[in-house]
């Protein structure tokens, strides 16, 4: 299953969204993007860029029954569901980790395959000066740009914490790009993989961005269920497997075991005698042509005679 | 001219007549000529001689490997031998009538009876029982019950009486309900009551009188000492013992006499002047004596009739003491080793008479065997009707020897065993001054070569004198000479065991070129309990530094924690010789073989203490330049099985310590992935081979279509499992078990794959390879073992098929890659059911990958079994096109089929199989196969037939007769056609 939250060019709408709310100073939630249907409800504080208060995980609220307005789609199944934040951090090579962003995400309950996260949104809290002096700092240094999210999302502060890193010199395109891709399994975190959008190429070079901006992409990824083994009716597998190889032929004679060496060979050796054969006659012949014909010349006029 | 046509035309159609299948199975006589294979037991631990009957001498081992083993007393071959399962350790061995050989293993659960002459299980008896005690066997001479002679085994709490006949239960009597913990069972000759002797908590000692015909409890008893019992005790007679007190500062006497208790105290003190310290009681079975180590002696203390402790003798602690062993007129005997620069001195001494010896020898004894550490005593009757003493030692390096009359009668290298890890090394060049150690050969060997061979000529040698002749000259043959050869095959395969001693083997036959017990890895002062951990190649010269001799680093540890001090040694892999030790340093906790090396093709190696730090060695400027150089692109991974993480790791600047080290490096973690503790655990890792050769990076499929494999050395492959599933199969319901597998890449920590199979567990056997994956586990729902791959293909370079844009250079085949790109794959995988359960998996390696691969199984048979790797290729399907059947995919089945010729192992057992190794010849299409267990086995396979070398058969005569053949022919058709075109002419 994957659930692509964004869209590239849905982003970048985000992106000028959040630079206008930044403008307007006003901490009003955007609803742009289809996704955010239910956006009155996630307490986005990234978003609006105004106090940087994402550092603790918001544990799940329980059922809200003064939800405003449901789609219908979900009104059965809905109350079960229960929304979660939890914080991206950032650590600039060996620096302590410190909040870089806000996912937000629903929990939702299904009687299969127990409780999924869905619905998952990113805000990426921008740079701020001493962020873009530490991270000038890593791409002259070719080190590394690490992030990190808990590993639990239900449980209120995570002890553990999945972690991955980028060398800091992928990331600047135009602006800088990334592309976390969060595994999960049910609920918990299994890994995260952060990294540039496409390749980055080694050796890699130094090079700033343009533009401070995030661009960023976010895949949830889930495992995959194994394919069934096939069953077939016995007889068709066993008698055709293992016969086939298990009959051995009788032992063979010495041309059968090595015609292909012999083979080439003999040819080899027969041209070869032809060749040695044919040259002295032919130089033969290309001496004597000439008296050849006198000869014949000769013999000619001793018929005629 | 016309005719030489003509025969060509008819050879060829002969030629293509002719073509035939290829076998993979091997004919009766090339067994041995290029495979070899050799029987152990491992350490003895117990050992029961019978010598009493005129026929074959012989002695009944049970060693650390859980192998039951009857042994030649002549010869020290191997008459028979059973290895029991790896957790079925043999507790007590013994012979009862003079015919069984009675076992008692797991905890004193199983009770089994075998047949002395032929080693046939006659009987077995499972004993129930949940709590843990210690085991006793007792064979009690002349009890019956009816016609049954009873066995006694006390084991899980309880005391079983068993019919020796057919091992039927006869009574049971639960003895740890009534809180004894119980030490000895003692029955006096004639006697209907058995005696169960042992201590309730700490400070009682206990007798229990028990009727042998029914189990019936007769009577108990029990005293209370104040001073309360540390738990040695040793039982002098059948009515006596002595036992240490819980400051082990005292002896204390015990004595049941007629249902009655006494108990003595004395303090060590008191008889021995200078024994501050605590004591021990050391645990032999010696009657009538007691054997005290305190300090640096040994002290043996008799019991006097009168309750009085007499000090009989004092030896130094090294010393190794036998059971004792009675001989003739009720009279015991013990051995004692002392051991002195390379020799060991044997004294037999009477227990009633301790200052005179029956017996003095001293016996040379290699120093590579180490200390003795086991001895047991046994006598025989001289020419001369006095008593002579044979005794079987049990040495440092887990040999076992027959010591008679002074001399080593025979020796068994029984430490290759238990091997821990494997390597190979080259053997020298032909013209190199440079010599392998010689063979260990006594003169007497080669003299007798010499006369067999000279009986050989003379026509004087009968059948055994001719298959000994013919087994010297297979020995001398060109395939165990000491140099390297044309095809590789030739090689030393070194091999590291528990004991800590390195051996070398030849590939040719087996035997030992050298062996060596290291220094670095022996027990010592400043390394208490050494432990061996692995091997590595150290230095492997090819390019530069041709004159050097290769060498090898065996690493290992003082005690059995992870933050216990490390020790290293290099080993020169020509002569066996230690070059370096160094030790006891920092912990080992992961050791990581760079793939750099310095000028002298040393490689260079990070080791990582449990602090994080990383050190590197070798500890050179140069390797530290190189290691500074290259720290951008140096990366490991560490697995934490217990807490399920997986992290990423990478060096950086120099370690803060108190004393500075520039060749000490801090460690950053990188990246992390946490496997959820309720729902997953770790089970199995595996990763690629770091020497594999890979050919081709693209595999041309059916439709002429290209795909591009996905080629990392940093591929990981890792198998997690339900918790509640991590025990034995049938544990759990297929419901509420799973298993997932990952594959991961190690630099960026990337998930490449992750796939559950629902309803399978483990155990987990994995190999990776090239870029797939195999890996066996036990399906739940199907009842089946299964075996399932994954290949992993790159699809971001799937647009280079373009052939235009080859030409044009616009391609990227040829731009570093690097592991921060996020290449796009995809996999592909299928499951297969398999009927065997598996010990090892491995895949055949050859010198440049171009051969196809072989899938070598270790089954639970104990064999090889060699799988084509095309059976496991997730391609296949039930109806392949024409196009895929020339590729090679075979039609699809639900099962993997076990083709009896394809046992790589042909007739032979390697018991109690632990791993599979293989290395490549220089040949190409041939790979070298080392499968180890407590027997070792060795040959040469070739996947895909030798086709680029003519086998041993080929007749060479043949070949020349047909080219003379064809010579003439050519000329008699020249002279010939010559002939005919005069005739011609005059026409």
């Amino acid at each position: 299953m994957k659930i692509t939250a964004y869209s590239p060019k849905s982003s970048s709408w985000i992106l000028l969204l959040l630079t206008l709310s930044f403008l307007l100073t006003s901490s009003f939630a955007f609803q742009s993007d289809e996704l955010l249907v239910d956006d009155e409800e996630f307490g986005l504080e990234g978003g609006s860029g105004s106090t940087p208060d994402v550092g603790s995980t918001i544990p799940a609220r329980p059922s809200q029954p003064a939800r405003k307005r449901s789609p219908p789609d979900f009104s059965s199944g809905s109350d079960l569901d229960s929304k979660v934040q939890f914080t991206l951090e950032h650590a600039f090579g060996d620096s302590d980790f410190s909040p870089a962003g806000t996912f937000a995400a629903r929990v939702k309950n299904s009687p299969h395959s127990g409780q999924t996260l869905t619905k998952l949104r990113f805000s990426r809290t921008d740079f701020t000066a001493a962020d873009k002096d530490n991270f000038k700092k890593l791409l002259e240094a070719d080190d590394f740009y690490r992030i990190r999210i808990p590993s639990n999302l239900l449980t209120p502060p995570g002890i553990d914490y999945v972690i991955s890193s980028v060398k800091a010199r992928c990331l600047p395109r135009h602006g800088l790009d990334e592309h976390i891709v969060i595994h999960m399994d049910g609920v918990n975190v299994l890994a995260v993989n952060y990294g540039s959008q496409g390749a980055c190429q080694y050796p890699r070079h130094l090079k700033f961005p343009k533009r401070w901006l995030f661009n960023s992409h976010t895949v949830l990824k889930s495992g995959e269920q194994a394919p069934r083994t096939p069953v077939f009716s016995e007889e068709t597998a066993v008698g055709e497997n293992g016969e086939g190889e298990g009959v051995a032929p009788p032992e063979r004679s010495f041309w059968a075991k090595y015609w292909m060496y012999l083979l080439p060979l003999g040819l080899i050796v027969m041209n070869a005698m032809t060749q040695a054969m044919n040259m002295p006659e032919e130089q033969q012949g290309g001496g004597q042509a000439g008296s050849q014909v006198q000869q014949r010349g000769q013999s000619a006029a001793v018929r005629r005679r | 001219m016309a005719m030489a046509i003509r025969i060509r035309v008819l050879l060829l159609f002969l030629f293509f007549l002719s073509l035939s299948h290829p076998t993979f199975s091997l004919y009766q006589d090339q067994v041995g000529l290029m495979d070899w294979h050799q029987q152990y037991i491992g350490k003895v631990k117990h050992a029961v001689f019978h010598t009493q009957k005129a026929g074959r001498k012989r002695v009944v081992v049970s060693t650390e490997e859980n192998v039951i083993a009857s042994l030649d007393l002549r010869r020290g071959e191997i008459f028979w031998r059973h290895v029991l399962g790896s957790n079925d350790t043999v507790n007590e061995l013994d012979i009862a009538l003079g015919k069984y050989v009675i076992t008692l293993s797991s905890g004193g659960k199983y009770l089994r009876a075998w047949n002395l002459p032929d080693g046939q299980m006659i009987w077995e008896s499972f004993l129930p029982g949940s709590t843990a005690s210690r085991s006793i066997l007792s064979i009690p001479t002349n009890l019956k019950v009816g016609k049954d002679d009873l066995i006694l085994a006390y084991g899980s709490g309880s005391l079983y009486a068993v019919s020796s006949i057919d091992g039927e239960v006869l009574w049971t009597k639960d003895l740890a309900s009534e809180g004894i913990d119980v030490q000895q069972l003692i029955h006096r000759h004639g006697s209907n009551i058995i005696y169960a002797l042992g201590f309730i908590g700490s400070s009682h000692f206990a007798t229990f009188e028990i009727n042998a015909k029914n189990g019936e409890l007769l009577k108990h008893d029990k005293v209370r000492f104040t001073g309360g019992f540390c738990g040695d005790i040793s039982f002098l007679k059948s009515d006596t013992a002595v036992a240490l007190d819980s400051t082990r500062s005292s002896l204390v006497s015990v004595r049941f006499r007629d249902g009655e208790i006494s108990i003595e105290q004395v303090h060590i003190s008191d008889l021995l002047l200078d024994s501050s310290g605590v004591a021990a009681i050391l645990p032999y079975k010696l009657i009538e004596m007691v054997a005290v180590k305190v300090k640096e002696f040994i002290i043996f203390v008799k019991l006097t009739n009168e309750g009085k402790f007499v000090v009989v003798g004092q030896i130094d602690h090294t010393a190794i003491i036998s059971d004792s062993l009675s001989i003739l007129e009720d009279q015991q005997a013990i051995a004692l080793i002392q051991h002195g620069d390379n020799k060991i001195q044997l004294t037999v001494k009477l227990v009633s008479d301790w200052s005179n010896h029956l017996i003095k020898e001293t016996s040379y004894m290699d120093c590579q065997r180490g200390l003795a550490q086991r001895i047991f005593l046994n006598n025989y009757v001289r020419t001369d009707r006095s008593s002579g003493f044979r005794a079987l030692i049990v040495m440092e390096d887990h040999s076992l020897l027959l010591v008679q009359q002074g001399e080593i009668v025979w020796s068994r290298e029984d430490g290759l065993a238990s091997i821990v890890e494997v390597t190979t090394s080259e053997l020298p060049l032909e013209k190199d001054s440079v010599s392998v150690a010689t063979v260990e050969h006594s003169l007497l060997e080669w003299l007798k070569g010499h006369v067999l061979k000279l009986k050989g000529t003379l026509m004087l040698a009968n059948p055994d004198d001719i298959a000994a002749i013919q087994k010297l000259r297979v020995q001398s043959s060109e395939k165990s000479k000491m140099t390297r050869d044309h095809n590789g095959f030739r090689k030393l395969i070194i091999v590291l065991t528990r004991a800590g001693k390195l051996f070398a083997l030849h590939t040719g036959d087996g035997q030992i070129v050298w062996s060596v017990l290291l220094n670095s890895l022996r027990k010592s002062q400043t390394c208490e309990a050494p432990n061996v951990l692995t091997l590595h190649q150290w230095q492997v010269p090819h390019h530069h530094a041709l004159d050097e001799n290769p060498s090898i680093l065996v690493l290992g540890r003082c005690g059995p924690n992870l933050d216990s001090p490390g020790v290293y040694s290099i080993v020169d892999a020509y002569t066996g010789k230690e070059l370096n030790s160094v030790g006891p340093f920092h912990s080992i906790v992961q050791i990581i073989p760079l793939p750099h090396t310095d000028s002298r093709e040393q490689r260079l190696h990070l080791l990582i203490d449990k602090d994080w730090h990383a050190h590197l060695y070798p500890r050179s400027p140069e390797a530290l330049a190189i290691f500074q150089r290259e720290v951008g692109n140096i990366y490991w991974y560490s697995v934490e099985a217990d807490n399920g993480i997986l992290r990423g790791h990478a060096a950086k600047e120099n370690c803060i310590l108190q004393l500075p080290d520039e060749y000490c490096f801090g460690t950053r973690n990188l990246w992390s992935i946490v496997f959820p503790s309720e729902s997953e655990r770790i089970i199995a890792t595996a990763t690629r081979k770091l020497n594999e050769a890979v050919h081709t990076q693209a595999k041309v499929v059916a439709d002429q279509d290209v795909m591009y494999k996905y080629i990392s050395k940093n591929l990981l492959f890792i198998a997690t499992v339900a918790p509640q599933a991590a025990g034995d199969i049938g544990s759990v319901t297929p419901d509420e078990s799973w298993l997932v597998v990952y594959l991961v890449d190690t630099i960026t920590g990337r998930i490449l794959h992750r796939m559950t199979h629902y309803g399978s567990q483990g155990p987990v056997h994995a190999v990776v390879s090239e870029n797939w994956v195999v890996y066996h586990y036990f399906n739940l729902r199907a009842h089946r073992y299964e075996m399932s791959v994954i290949e992993i293909y790159d699809q971001s370079r799937a647009d280079n098929k373009d052939v235009l844009k080859l030409v044009l250079g616009k391609h990227n085949l040829t731009s570093a890659i690097s592991a921060y790109t996020r290449t796009e794959v995809v996999t592909k995988q299928q499951s297969y059911f398999f009927s065997h359960s598996l010990k090892a998996i491995s895949t055949t390696s050859t010198a440049k990958g171009i051969t196809s691969k072989q899938l070598l199984i270790g089954t639970v048979g104990d064999q090889v079994l060699a799988l084509d790797k095309r059976f496991l290729d997730p391609r296949r399907t039930l109806n392949p096109t024409q196009a895929e059947k020339e590729e090679g995919i075979i039609p699809l089945t639900d099962s993997l089929p076990i083709i009896p010729q394809s046992y790589v192992t042909h007739a032979l057992k390697v018991e109690g199989l632990r791993g599979i190794v293989t290395v490549p010849a220089k040949l190409e299409s041939t790979t070298l196969v080392f499968a180890h267990g407590v027997d070792l086995f060795f040959t040469r396979l070739a996947p895909s037939k030798t086709y680029d070398s003519l086998t041993e058969d080929f007749s060479y005569a043949l070949l020349l007769i047909t080219i003379v053949a064809l010579v003439v022919a050519i000329f008699v058709t020249w002279i010939l056609s010559e002939r005919k075109e005069l005739q011609e002419k005059w026409r």
